[in-house]
């Protein structure tokens, strides 16, 4: 059994987009602060820290997830993606990203990264979902930007959906 | 060679936004030892601070101080404000507190989690105090004073005349009234605040980075806060925004607090203001009471209008308020030839938070009001809405057209833009359905509304608020200077600086389609930088990204820029051509002779002979490749002795037309099909504006639909999280057909208007009116949610 | 919004989870997904002193079919469920329900038994387990005990577990008859609901109804569908004045009385 006391700062190790790594942190720390400023992945955002936004999302072993509602406790020995995972080793965007830009589905962009981290799941899960899955699994997100219309539009080309 | 400005030149921004490469406020490096801040709020309305006791808090370790107005009071000045009025604002609260969620002591601790820990240990004693909430309640002598020096809650009171509305209304065939209440919401960006701060006690300065968007007007009101000159203010913006809709202006009294906090420690400070804080204290949208009145013909012609709108801004005047009040005052006829109008302009505070820059900024409250009217003068009148809106428009041949408050409205064709909305069958597939449902016994109805949308404001708008008399004396205030700089290095890249804060707008792809144009190169020739920095950058204090200043104004700017070293580099280039100037073009990466294009120099060899070989310039050159553009239009004068004032450089035109059911199940207004026809000149980038569109739209979906600051009579904010207020989903916004039609502005060298406000005032009136047709009600509070549909249905003659 | 200090632990068995709870009592709370109690947390509206990990305890990861009785253990997510081969087959309301809770993000790591221990008046997953008679499985160092649904969830957010218990397993009754319907009305798409309805038709002449979202708990009760009519409208003046910020009582009733039809009409022709 693995147990930390409140004030007990503890290292933490897991698994970065590939990479092994691992920070000190108190049992109450975030998984998105973690990521953040303990181990300086700072692609994923935090917009509501209660679980409603979506900003935040990242995947533990390919399972999308609210970063802001994991400890990084239970993150520990678990394969954890951000967004910095997703581009090609020399910044090529991968199909979501390319689609993403050309239907201008990013204003800000703030909340994209939790919505291309999202989206990694459910399209490896279901690689030719309907417009109505789209669209359920988009609401899991907040956009305040794009009226989600280019969104939208660039998840039905990268599904294949005309 | 093609030009890339008007085309869908995809965003040089988004590849790292999509991986995660972002620079946002809170990405960007503190300095190792940085403290962070966690801010006590007020949990009333209205209240005494009795005492603050910090003893517990002190004695944690990690915890370096906490700081209250006491502290604050003695290093720092209350914040300027438009009105001369004695209401004095710190960045924290001094002696009393006037709203719920006001900052009230600030942590300053080793980690934010400490901080939060720390502020559990700070024991606040309080005398609640009766608050007033309701803005027409505030205004009465029996509601409780949130300023006792200023002896009233009601704070500004003007009234204007145009023309002779005694008159018309003498004349009417009919009188037709109604009050309008708009509401309080916010566009909530999903970045919250972020300010950092240092300070160097050696010369008294100040390192602040913010998310700040400006108006950099604002800088000053932070300085002088400070008690230091600007210079030794400086601010740095992030090169990224996570969005701002008006809403990041309000982080200034958080940069002048996390300053002081700098000073007090001896450390950086850093804050992070987290969701909780920012739906209870950030900022909101002024909600507004508007009395309208129309003097109309039976025909349905608008002779004159009086309106009296009282515009609650909670329990400060922030800096630039009471903008919304005045933003639109030139306009304030809309789309229509009104001659005759008679307005009252009154400021209320009220124990809620403070009202400050929103998207739209004046205009949803306006068009609420004055669309609506437009709307009843049919029912009264017994015509159809489209009609009198037809008969009232401005008619094209009198552009530029000078609107009755003074508003020089550019250009623009409104009966062509509403025939070309309404036609293609549009207005009759919504007649079809809406008989259809009627038929079978469901509530639909069909909506319109008419904006006529500015951009660019005129500094000096706001200073119609002041009597002519008092403005004499001040003297003139106009214009909203734009710069932007373009340098060239000495091997020919080409970089781009300007007087705009990044939030998403995609400004760093169209100013380099802007200077790739001018130059003869490609947008991806063209780095462009847009963090700021208030010590080294260009800027006056109509910089930051507000108002759709940018296509009207930094757009031009950079226009000029580019063009001003285009014409430097064709004479340098002339010289070693062997040609004169006048033969000289710049395209294809060439700078080359017209009449012989084969005799060509590449651009970056140009470029070289003015770092390098200054020998070889032409006769009284000034060596460097670095122009500033600077754009200040003449059509932007100052409020005129009569109040008459151009609020804005130029005035597109919306026209939106909606059919709307009332869910015979749940309640809910759902949208059948939306048609939104806009005209805002010359379109620079189809593709973001589309964008922008489409995101106003949705927004004034959410507005009309789903968000609201809720207080309750007592003072209590009910829409703490985002459980409560309700931002919509993609599963909430409906589709909408966008359509265009382009009268280029006049006024401008590239001929584009603002465009990415107009939704936001058009949606909520053009809604409302639709769920008004629905139900045949006249009083439409919005958003229109199940809860007050549910109710209107059961006071006007059943639910089901 | 960062939460207040807590102890961490994460047993490897429901033994040492049960001990930890026996240790700790009521201070303690059982953290499995999270997606409800993390979000409190963090708004500091709760303050375990120590959570409990469970997410990794291999004995309560089954989704178990014990014939007349589907057994979902404490630790398998909403998506997990949703996805069970057998779920459409053996349990038709659930697959009705689930992709009305939360959304795909927070059906990943929120589970099925957290939904019933949270006991929020308009979940979904409590609404189902109380409409189909389902029961819970409570564990603590004195032994197991099985609670009805119907004595479980006592009131909002209150449940008949006690401090020194976790849940460790539910019980769905398997329907295999295909008259089922769930529908719910929210602000927005997977927000709590103003009100959710389940219906569960029996043989040709009742059917059960579950209503959610009108009172502190689930209201289920057993109607006859000849008297369709009467009982939706007995039902809807039935329930004392529930309000919120974004319902009156008068609308949910009106809701009610709208929507119970139409689901109960749903559940019949998916029966016939």
């Amino acid at each position: 059994m693995r147990r930390v006391n409140k004030d007990e700062k503890s290292r933490i190790s897991l698994t970065l987009n590939g990479r092994k790594m691992a920070a000190e942190a108190e049992p109450r720390m975030l998984l998105s602060d973690f990521l953040r400023h303990s181990l300086g992945a700072t692609g994923t955002h935090v917009g509501c820290e209660h679980g409603v936004c979506g900003c935040c999302t990242v995947q533990i072993d390919g399972t999308a997830v609210r970063s802001c509602l994991t400890l990084a406790m239970q993150a520990e020995g678990r394969d954890v993606k951000t967004v910095e995972s997703l581009a090609g080793p020399n910044g090529r965007l991968n199909t979501l990203q390319q689609a993403f830009q050309k239907h201008h589905a990013l204003q800000c962009g703030f909340c994209t990264p939790g919505i291309l981290m999202s989206f990694t799941d459910f399209l490896s899960r279901n690689p030719k979902p309907t417009e109505e899955e789209l669209r359920e699994v988009l609401s899991g997100h907040i956009c305040r930007c794009t009226g989600y219309a280019g969104i939208m539009a660039a998840l039905k080309e990268a599904v294949g959906i005309s | 060679m093609s030009k890339r400005l008007g085309t869908r030149v995809v965003r040089k921004e988004d590849p790292a936004l999509l991986s995660g490469r972002g620079r946002y406020a809170d990405d960007l490096p503190v300095p190792a030892g940085t403290l962070h801040a966690h801010v006590i709020r007020s949990p009333h309305p209205h209240a005494d601070i009795v005492s603050i006791d910090a003893t517990a808090a002190l004695a944690m370790e990690g915890v370096w101080a906490v700081i209250t107005g006491v502290d604050i009071k003695k290093i720092s000045d209350p914040f300027l404000v438009a009105l001369k009025s004695p209401i004095h604002q710190w960045s924290l609260a001094v002696d009393r507190v006037r709203f719920a969620g006001e900052p009230v002591a600030l942590v300053v601790a080793e980690n934010r989690y400490l901080a939060e820990d720390a502020a559990e240990a700070v024991a606040i004693e309080y005398t609640p105090r009766e608050a007033a909430i309701d803005p027409v309640e505030a205004c009465k002598k029996s509601s409780p004073l949130l300023h006792a020096e200023a002896k009233t809650n009601e704070i500004s009171v003007r009234t204007f005349r145009y023309g002779d509305t005694k008159c018309a209304f003498e004349t009417a065939d009919k009188v037709i009234k109604l009050t309008v209440d708009f509401h309080r919401l916010s566009f909530t960006p999903m970045e919250c605040f972020v300010a950092v701060a240092s300070h160097n006690p050696a010369d008294d300065s100040y390192d602040c980075m913010a998310n700040f968007q400006g108006p950099f007007s604002t800088h000053p009101v932070m300085a002088r806060a400070l008690r230091v000159p600007g210079p030794k203010m400086r601010l740095r913006i992030p090169p990224d925004s996570g969005g701002s809709f008006g809403i990041k202006l309000s982080v200034f009294p958080y940069v002048v607090l996390t300053a002081l906090a700098a000073k007090i420690t001896g450390r950086t400070v850093k804050w992070v203001e987290d969701r909780a804080e920012h739906l209870l204290a950030a900022s909101t949208g002024p909600n507004r009471v508007t009395e309208i009145e129309a003097a109309v013909t039976k025909d349905g012609k608008i002779l004159g209008l009086r309106m009296d709108q009282l515009e609650d801004y909670g329990a400060f005047l922030r800096a630039p308020m009471p903008g919304p009040l005045y933003r639109m005052h030139g306009a304030i006829t809309g789309g229509y030839d009104i001659a005759n109008i008679d307005v009252t302009n009154r400021v209320v505070l009220t124990n809620k938070m403070p009202a400050s820059l929103i998207r739209g900024f004046g205009g949803p409250q306006l068009y609420l009001a004055l669309e609506r009217m437009v709307q009843r003068i049919a029912i009264e009148l017994g015509l159809e809405h489209l009609d009198v809106i037809r008969r009232n428009l401005v008619q094209p041949e009198k552009f530029p057209y000078r609107a009755a408050a003074g508003g020089l409205y550019d250009s623009g064709d409104y009966p062509r833009a509403v025939e070309t909305a309404v036609g293609d069958g549009r207005l009759d597939y919504l007649k079809k359905r809406r008989d259809e449902a009627r038929e079978a016994g469901r509530k639909y109805g069909i909506g319109f509304a008419v904006v006529v949308e500015p951009a660019m404001s005129n500094m000096g708008y706001l200073s119609t608020l002041l009597t002519p008399e008092t403005r004499e004396k001040a003297g003139p205030k106009n214009g909203a200077t734009s710069m932007v700089t373009v340098n060239v290095d000495p091997l020919g890249a080409v970089s781009v600086t300007a007087d705009v804060t990044v939030q998403g707008q995609g400004h760093e792809t169209v100013l380099s389609q802007i200077v790739a144009d001018r130059l003869g190169l490609q947008p991806g020739d063209i780095d462009v930088t847009l963090e700021m920095d208030t010590a080294k950058d260009q800027w006056s204090i109509a910089a930051g990204t507000y108002s759709c200043r940018f296509t009207p104004g930094t757009a031009v700017a950079a226009h000029m820029a580019a063009g001003q070293l285009a014409d430097k580099l064709k004479r340098i280039a002339a010289k070693q051509l062997n040609v004169m100037a006048a033969d000289v073009e710049l395209a294809d990466g060439k700078i080359r002779s017209i009449s012989n294009p084969d005799n060509a120099l590449p651009f970056g060899r140009v470029a070289g002979t003015s770092h390098w070989s200054p020998v070889m310039l032409p006769d009284g050159m000034v060596p460097a490749l670095s122009e500033t553009g600077v754009w200040n239009p003449p059509e932007l004068e100052p409020p005129s002795s009569d109040d008459r004032i151009n609020t804005s450089l130029t005035y597109g035109f919306v026209f939106d037309m909606c059919g709307i059911e009332i869910d015979p199940v749940t309640y809910q207004v759902k949208v059948d099909r939306y048609t939104s026809m806009h005209d805002a000149g010359k379109i620079l980038n189809p593709l973001i504006a589309d964008g922008q569109m489409r995101g106003a739209f949705a927004q004034g979906i959410a507005c009309a639909l789903y968000e609201e600051f809720v207080t309750n009579e007592e003072g209590a904010f009910l829409t703490g999280t985002f459980a409560d207020y309700l931002v919509p989903t993609v599963s909430e916004v409906p589709p909408v057909e966008m359509l265009h039609i382009e009268s280029p502005s006049p006024f401008t060298p590239l001929g584009a208007k603002g465009l990415a406000e107009g939704n936001c005032m058009s949606v909520p009136a053009c809604i409302a009116n639709a769920i008004a047709d629905a139900l045949g009600v006249k009083d439409v509070r919005l958003p229109a949610t199940p809860r007050r549909i549910h109710a209107l249905m059961a006071s006007n003659g059943g639910v089901r | 919004m960062k939460p207040r200090p807590f102890d961490y632990a994460r047993p490897d068995t429901i033994d040492e989870a049960v001990a930890l709870l026996a240790e700790r009592g009521d201070e303690a709370r059982i953290l499995a997904g999270g997606q409800s109690l993390m979000a409190m947390m963090n708004l500091r509206l709760a303050d375990p002193s120590m959570l409990i990990d469970i997410a990794r305890i291999a004995e309560l990861g089954h989704i178990r079919d014990l014939g007349d009785t589907i057994e979902v253990g404490a630790a398998v997510t909403q998506n997990r469920l949703l996805a069970w081969p057998d779920l459409t087959a053996k349990l038709p309301l659930l697959a009705a329900a689930l992709p009305f809770v939360g959304h795909f993000q927070t059906r990943n790591k929120g589970t099925v038994c957290g939904s019933i221990a949270h006991a929020d008046p308009s979940s979904e997953i409590p609404l189902s387990l109380a409409t189909l008679e389902g029961s819970v499985v409570l564990r603590s160092t004195g032994g197991e005990r099985v609670v009805a649904a119907k004595d479980f969830q006592i009131d909002m957010m209150t449940t008949a577990r006690r401090g020194d218990e976790m849940i460790t397993a539910v019980r769905f009754p398997v329907h295999t008859g295909r008259g089922v319907a769930f529908r719910e009305v929210a602000r927005r798409h997977g927000d709590f609901a103003i009100i959710a309805i389940a219906a569960v038709i029996e043989g040709k002449d009742f059917a059960q109804i579950g209503i959610g979202g009108m009172a502190g708990k689930p209201l289920v009760q057993r109607i006859v569908m000849k008297e369709l009519k009467s009982e939706i409208e007995a039902l809807a003046t039935g329930f004392e004045d529930y309000e919120d910020l974004h319902a009156s009582a008068a609308l949910r009733r009106d809701i009610l009385r709208n929507l119970a039809p139409l689901v109960l009409a749903e559940a019949q022709a998916c029966a016939a």
